[in-house]
């Protein structure tokens, strides 16, 4: 079976600007891939023209077995596309707009209205069907958008930044559309700034930057890839801290300091191996352990590592 | 997982509409909007009716020595100004369209593509209508008599509605130029005032200097004012509806393929 997206040496120029810059990209059918980048990285772009919604400029791009640029017909009537702003006629009421999408789509007059209906009640929505989409929250006009991407199943689901500027709230129940999405067995392409947002949905993550792909693989993948592992320690006894680093030390080396409360210790492990050994070196000299835990670096540490910069401005978002 | 949000994910593709049938539900959307947002309409009304008052108490007397006299001039014209003004509403919402994004929406559906487009112009049909139709009823109240009757009267707002879409086709290529709607709307009073007011609108051009009276000659809406004062009160030239039409063509010719192209362009 043809992979759901496959991309060779993807290009797209805008101007002077090389906004896509020669992406390979392989999306197995049935996952959830997402792409991962900073504002301006190329996210938009790429997924614009994997929808057929922009033409590559260089390479190409296969969506669903189909080439994006000949056979842009084919694509479009397999694939949706929920894009950065929820694109549904403010004027109408939620109930109209998407009666209008399914009229658009070919259901006749009578099995659009039960559509809309349906969708409204499954998304939450059926309490502001009546009401003008310009009275929506942010959450709101988002799942109407999502909805209105699939008013017919696609076999690609492309959302694009489902969750920035949503509330936490808004943005656990996209996330639980995402993976009712995903567990019918539809591929989902999502982009998103938000690395936590990435870990939690995707089976496979692109890191992309600058227009280029400049990672590839399972987070884990990703964090093993670029990070080494941490154990954190947490003594019940403050005291003891320097008779613990001294038999830490002799099990994973000197590269170990103090965590952020009194009675902390943060190590580098560089052999999983070694762990066990760690506790045992502890237990034999009779140091309490209250935490003793083996940390994954998080995927900022991974972003930081690869790009060199960090991947979002955490402060914007946390006032968001 | 809620077997309501199963079902509602679980729904397969009916065969796509056909161009009419998609044309016809995006005119459905823009009876809608006119339904839901209805001041659009009595905005662009407002200045025509205001200077129908100006124009027949302050000047009509003094134009046509009385002002009964000058309103049944005045007001086929007047008419006329609310509906070519009513065509830059289609670059508005063209333009609005594609900043919230709801155009990649209707593009990137299995739809006969132009059916964003028709759509849009058979909505605006029926908004240059119910505007016309506004300014009627404010017409007939002041005074207004049209003696050709109410055939006349629907013969001469058909003409202005061919007149209309084809300059709605500016308006569209417009839309796809700048950037905001309220863009659109500034460039629209460059273009539209001097169209509608170089004219033989409010006063008969025989007073005016001999270039303007050139100018007013060739410009289609003075031909369409007095082939809608002909409509409305009997008398029509030929002429004057055959050059409407020619205009409307060539107007239409001119500028519905560039759209089109616009349309198609990537973005």
């Amino acid at each position: 079976m043809t992979p759901a997206i496959e991309t060779r040496n993807l290009q797209k120029v805008f101007g002077r600007t090389l906004a896509v810059n020669g992406i390979d990209l392989r999306v197995a059918r049935g996952t959830v891939y997402g792409l991962l980048g900073p504002n301006g990285a190329g996210k938009t772009t790429t997924i614009r023209m994997l929808a057929t919604l922009l033409k590559p400029d260089g390479g190409s791009a296969r969506v669903l077995g189909h080439d994006v640029a000949r056979e842009a017909a084919r694509v479009r009537a397999k694939v949706s596309l929920t894009g950065q702003f929820a694109s549904v006629d403010e004027d109408l009421t939620g109930y109209e707009n998407l009666v209008l999408v399914a009229r658009l789509l070919g259901f006749a007059w009578r099995a659009a209205r039960a559509r809309a209906a349906e969708l409204l009640d499954a998304f939450g929505l059926a309490e502001a069907a009546g009401r003008q989409v310009r009275t929506y929250s942010g959450g709101m006009r988002r799942r109407l958008d999502i909805a209105a991407s699939l008013v017919v199943r696609a076999e690609l689901v492309f959302l694009d930044e489902p969750t920035t500027g949503l509330d936490p709230r808004s943005r656990n129940q996209v996330w639980d559309i995402v993976r009712a999405i995903a567990a019918e067995g539809t591929t989902v392409l999502l982009t998103t700034q938000y690395l936590e947002e990435a870990d939690r949905l995707a089976d496979r993550l692109g890191v992309i930057d600058q227009g280029r792909l400049i990672a590839e693989g399972t987070s884990r993948e990703l964090k093993a890839a670029c990070g080494e592992r941490t154990l954190h320690v947490r003594l019940t006894e403050a005291a003891r801290l320097e008779e613990a680093r001294v038999a830490l030390a002799q099990v994973l080396g000197d590269e170990i300091h103090r965590g952020d409360e009194p009675a902390a210790l943060v190590a580098k492990v560089e052999r999983d191996e070694l762990v066990p050994q760690a506790l045992a070196a502890l237990a034999a000299r009779a140091i309490g352990v209250s935490e003793f835990s083996l940390a994954q670096p998080s995927l900022d540490d991974v972003f930081f590592a690869l790009t060199g910069h960090a991947a979002e401005d955490r402060r914007t978002r946390e006032a968001a | 997982m809620n077997t309501a949000m199963h079902r509602a994910l679980a729904q397969t593709a009916p065969r796509p509409p056909n161009a009419l049938s998609a044309a016809l539900t995006l005119g459905w959307r823009a009876v809608l909007k006119i339904k839901h947002v209805p001041f659009q309409l009595f905005d662009v009304t407002v200045f025509p009716i205001m200077m129908t008052l100006m124009f027949t108490y302050l000047f009509g007397g003094a134009l046509a020595g009385s002002t009964e006299a000058y309103l049944q001039f005045l007001l086929p014209g007047i008419v006329v100004q609310t509906v070519v003004f009513l065509t830059v509403y289609t670059g508005v919402g063209l333009n609005t369209d594609i900043q919230k994004g709801l155009f990649d929406r209707f593009r990137s559906m299995p739809i006969w593509q132009p059916a964003p487009i028709v759509g849009a112009l058979l909505g605006d049909l029926l908004r240059y209508s119910l505007a016309a139709v506004v300014v009627l009823i404010v017409g007939l109240i002041l005074g207004f008599r049209p003696e050709a009757g109410p055939l006349g009267v629907i013969l001469a707002v058909a003409l202005m509605l061919v007149f209309a879409s084809a300059v709605s086709w500016i308006w569209i290529i417009v839309g796809f130029l700048v950037r905001t709607p309220e863009s659109v709307m500034t460039s629209s009073f460059l273009f539209l005032f001097p169209l509608t007011f170089v004219s033989n609108i409010f006063v008969d051009p025989a007073t005016m200097p001999g270039w303007l009276q050139a100018v007013v000659a060739v410009n289609p809406v003075t031909h369409l004012a007095n082939a809608s004062r002909g409509l409305m009160h009997g008398g029509v030239a030929a002429g004057d509806i055959v050059w409407v039409l020619v205009a409307s063509v060539i107007v239409t010719a001119v500028f519905a393929p560039i759209a089109m192209r616009m349309y198609y362009r990537e973005r």
